[in-house]
């Protein structure tokens, strides 16, 4: 009888194909700049950037959506680059500068981005739209006036149920304007 | 485009507004279950099965027990006095299997909760789960709906071994002299596949139990948190008035989150159990397994028309795949593909049947649309074939069957009555804006090229707004409540519990136009039974045609209140209530909201007859449902090398009454279009013979992305409905409805000259490349 073939399911189902975890108190010091603040922790090598962030440090702004790094709704910036934090450990961060959708707006007042998905009614349920945002930070970061098919293409990591990703091209468009004027 | 700035004088319904809840989902600061934490919060996780269908011989729990960090390990035994997970459809002669919270003695699916670990941390939780074992005696299993009826095939349930859960016909008119004198019969066996809802946030749930005074609080990803509290208050002989649950900020639900589910029940035992509160977050896989699921339809149509065109009958035998467990509303899904299976057309006779069949699967319900999407996509797949078999236009044969303007309300077959309605205007407007004669001349010459271009149609009607109560199975009613507080500021709270549809801005744009204050001074409180109203929540297009009534009527009854202040103080009997001012209509003098609200509660004087305070509560039920409707026109031209559908155009004309904020209106109908594509080329719930999901998890569930969905060009007429004073239709549905037949119309349309006249969904490439080569060497 063949089982279930996914190396997700690790956590659910046991099998026993996959060999048992080790559960180590073990934990390593790492210092990691998050939206301009300065953390050290201990961590478990095992555990996950997306955790480290919404459980040790209480930033919930990135979400979990899927863990396996298909549906972007946990979507960070990494030292430059954006990055699925459900994909990277916490203890590979050690030394890194990292922004979450936190840091977005400064002084009170939201990022060009931020105005633009809400300009642009770019979110409904609003889950994925953290993701979606530093998404399309970087999109603009490396092209700051990208056509319809170069924003779909950026956004192919992210998904969304909602919105039918219309909306968000008219706010990654809008915000790509704004941040000519 | 750009919102629109709104000037204190203008109406704010019909205008484009940015919504109001925006700001804190675009800073990350929403909360959602997950962002709950509580001190001495404890994270639990499920071991499920992973066979279809086996005997469970024996559990063993000692060493997760013995795991560091795990508090307790439960087994079905545990929570046998849990009492069942509830289906709340109720049918002459079901059947209705024990859905216990954790499996006892058997597994019925992939999935099945077996055990559940309660720890420090979910590491640890999860690793608790690996050490449990268990011994199964494998079955063999029956995952397909056809087979599962079959002679001989695995009972799902040993007691039912004809694996039938009910049967249920209904007919109207004369469907055996409509066929006895058709001039042509078209028969057509359809599948609506099964489909994965998939709401980007999981489901979760956090219980808190506070046993010294017996309260609950459950916080739980909803779209239903007052049904939620009486089910699960019940199941647990709780008391429900000291029973909370709220729901927070909810990650979509597309129907999938309307049911009350055994994590629900057994999160709030644990906490009982353990007097800690306690978490569960659904992982994605566990999603795919273990939320319902959506369709899952084998149709069996047959069509009677005359010579001219005219639709005199028609037949329907539905299969549908009920999976192994009843949730709240599983059998009662298909009856609505039932009461729509005529559409918009005027069909005088209808003779249906469905029989509802176990399988070792997950079970299916209310997903995006529930049962109008498959009733939709059947007959207008038949239209069309129709139309093809006397050779007629597949437009015509449409307008020549709607149901026409003067005959409105008008009673269908299926014994409902449709409210209002032109339902040939989207389609012509459709067509307009497409050019519909000049594309079918491009298609013309694109065949003598050779290749593959296809127009598709479709003309779409939906029920929604449930509903009146004798009809629901829980009422169908909604309230809502308003309050001016002594400030002036107004709160409204309501029963139904919005999820991304946007009612916080659509509801304060309604009372910002009727008690004439600015929108920023409205507040929209919703999802938490302890502080709203019994309501019934947020599915089936409802929430404004239902809720935003109930709250238009609570404005009436207020500002009936404000009036008798305004009286008082202007010492008139002549005063006229607008724009937010109390006016005498003989000296001229006023006085606005912010003064009488002040004066209501201080009550150094009240008028006669009338308490002190600001409130009004109104408890709404509808008269009938509402009837929206709409075409969609889709171009599509399929690649003869790779089979590739590409969508050239999207057009969608929707009628959802009048329209309160056509920014979110737009919305609600991209993200429905974008489920009824991802239906119609992509998705599907695929199970092997052993009941495994093989696409179980998004790498193999095609979910659309950005780079495959076309642009949609919307539309809209305006039909308001009488059902309600808003004359508001609903939106929710709609796109999810239109689009899987427009788009596989079209792609039949574009492979009509290799002799296809039906294809099933989804239309992947593999399956279009294979017809294509088979007709190219044939």
């Amino acid at each position: 009888m063949p089982l279930p073939t996914s190396a997700l399911d690790f956590g659910i189902f046991n099998d026993r194909r996959y060999p048992l975890p080790e559960v180590s108190a073990m934990t390593e010091t790492i210092n990691v700049n998050i939206n301009g603040t300065t953390y050290s922790h201990d961590v478990e090598p095992r555990l996950l950037l997306i955790h480290y962030l919404r459980e040790v440090v209480g930033l919930t702004g990135p979400h979990i959506g899927c863990e396996t790094s298909l549906c972007g709704a946990c979507t960070v910036e990494l030292s430059g680059k954006a990055v699925k934090s459900c994909a990277v450990f916490a203890i590979q961060c050690d030394g890194a500068k990292i922004l979450t959708i936190e840091g977005m707006a400064a002084n009170g007042k939201l990022h060009k981005i931020q105005e633009a998905f809400w300009n642009e009614h770019g979110l409904q349920c609003g889950f994925c739209t953290p993701g979606m945002i530093m998404t399309t930070k970087q999109i603009l970061d490396r092209n700051p006036n990208p056509s319809d098919q170069e924003i779909r293409h950026g956004l192919e990591g992210n998904l969304c149920r909602c919105t039918g990703y219309q909306h968000i091209v008219n706010a990654v468009k809008a915000a790509a304007k704004a941040a000519g004027a | 485009m750009a919102t629109t700035t709104i000037t204190k004088t203008e109406k704010l319904v019909g205008k484009r507004i940015r919504r109001r809840e925006d700001p804190r989902l675009i800073t990350g600061t929403a909360t959602y279950v997950d962002d709950i934490k509580m001190p001495g919060m404890l994270y639990a996780a499920i071991l499920r099965s992973p066979h279809a269908a086996a005997k469970i011989r024996s559990i063993d729990i000692s060493k997760a027990k013995a795991l560091k960090g795990v508090h307790a390990v439960f087994v079905g035994e545990d929570t046998k006095n849990a009492g069942a997970v509830p289906c709340g459809a109720s049918l002459p002669g079901l059947r209705v299997p024990h859905h216990n919270v954790l499996a006892i003695d058997r597994v019925y699916l992939v999935g099945h909760p077996v055990a559940v670990v309660v720890a420090t941390d979910r590491y640890i939780a999860r690793d608790g789960v690996e050490l449990i074992e268990v011994d199964y005696e494998v079955e063999n299993a029956v995952a397909d709906p056809e087979k599962a009826l079959a002679p001989g095939a695995h009972a799902v349930h040993p007691q039912w071994p004809d694996n039938v859960a009910f049967t249920f016909h209904q007919e109207g008119g004369d469907v055996t002299k409509a066929f006895a004198e058709a001039d042509v019969i078209v028969k057509q066996r359809i599948v609506s596949q099964r489909l994965i809802p998939n709401s980007m946030e999981t489901r979760g749930v956090v219980a808190d139990w506070h046993a010294a005074d017996r309260t609950m609080n459950l916080y739980t990803s909803t779209q239903a948190p007052h049904l939620v509290r009486s089910l699960v208050a019940q199941i647990l002989g709780l008391e429900e008035n000291r029973f909370r649950v709220v729901a927070p900020e909810v990650g979509g639900g597309f129907g999938a989150k309307i049911q009350t589910y055994a994590e629900e029940i057994l999160l709030a035992w644990i906490s009982m159990k353990l007097q800690k509160p306690v978490k569960w977050i659904e992982s994605r896989r566990e999603n795919f397994l273990c939320t319902i699921h959506g369709r899952g339809h084998v149709d069996f149509y047959e069509i009677a028309a005359k010579r001219d065109g005219t639709i005199t009958g028609i037949k329907l035998k539905i299969i549908q795949d009920l999976g192994a467990y009843f949730t709240v509303l599983t059998p009662a899904i298909p009856t609505l593909s039932v009461l729509m299976m005529p559409g918009l057309y005027r069909t005088p006779s209808i003779s249906a049947d469905i029989v509802g069949a176990f399988t070792n699967c997950t079970p299916t319900d209310a997903y995006r649309g529930a049962g109008r999407p498959e009733a939709t996509h059947g007959i207008e797949r038949m239209v069309d074939m129709v139309a093809a078999e006397l050779k007629m236009d597949p437009a015509e044969i449409r307008l020549k069957n709607f149901v026409r303007n003067e005959e409105f309300p008008f009673p269908t077959a299926t014994g409902l009555v449709y409210d209002s309605g032109d339902y040939s205007a989207p389609l012509k407007k459709a067509m307009e804006m497409a050019g519909y004669d000049k594309l079918r001349k491009e298609q013309v010459e694109a065949r003598k090229q050779g290749r593959y271009m296809g127009i598709g149609l479709c003309a779409y009607g939906e029920i929604c707004a449930f509903g009146p109560s004798p009809a629901t199975p829980a009422g169908g009613w909604e309230s809502a409540t308003v309050k001016i507080e002594p400030s002036g500021q107004v709160t409204v709270l309501t029963g139904i519990s919005p999820h991304g549809q946007g009612e916080e801005t659509t509801f304060a744009q309604i009372v910002g136009d009727e008690l004439g204050v600015g929108i920023d001074d409205v507040l929209v409180v919703h999802g938490d039974t302890s502080m709203v109203p019994y309501g019934i929540g947020t599915f089936g297009s409802r929430s404004t045609a239902v809720g935003g009534t109930a709250l238009y009527f609570a404005l009436q009854d207020l500002k009936a209140t404000i009036k008798k202040f305004g009286e008082m103080l202007l010492e008139s009997d002549d005063v006229t209530f607008a724009g937010g001012q109390c006016t005498c209509n003989k000296s001229g003098k006023s006085i606005g909201v912010k003064g009488i609200a002040a004066a209501a509660y201080r009550a150094m004087k009240l008028p006669p007859n009338t308490g002190p305070g600001l409130v009004a509560t109104h408890f709404w039920e509808p008269p009938n449902f509402t009837f929206p409707f709409g075409a969609h026109l889709v171009v599509t031209e399929v690649n003869g090398e790779t089979g590739d559908v590409s969508i050239k155009r999207y057009i969608a004309i929707d009628d959802c009454g009048n329209i309160l904020n056509p920014l979110i209106v737009d919305g609600q109908v991209h993200g429905g279009v974008a489920q009824g594509i991802g239906q119609a080329l992509w998705e599907q719930a695929v199970y092997d013979d052993n009941g495994q999901l093989v696409t179980g998890e998004f790498m193999d569930y095609t979910m659309p992305r950005a780079h495959m969905m076309p642009w949609i060009e919307s539309g809209h007429t305006i039909t308001p409905t009488p059902v309600n004073p808003l004359g508001v239709k609903g939106v929710g549905e709609a796109g999810t409805i239109g689009a899987s037949p427009a788009v596989v119309n079209s792609v039949v349309d574009a492979l009509s000259p290799l002799g296809v006249r039906h294809l099933d969904m989804p239309l992947t490439p593999e399956k279009l490349w294979k017809l294509i080569s088979a007709g190219r060497n044939a």
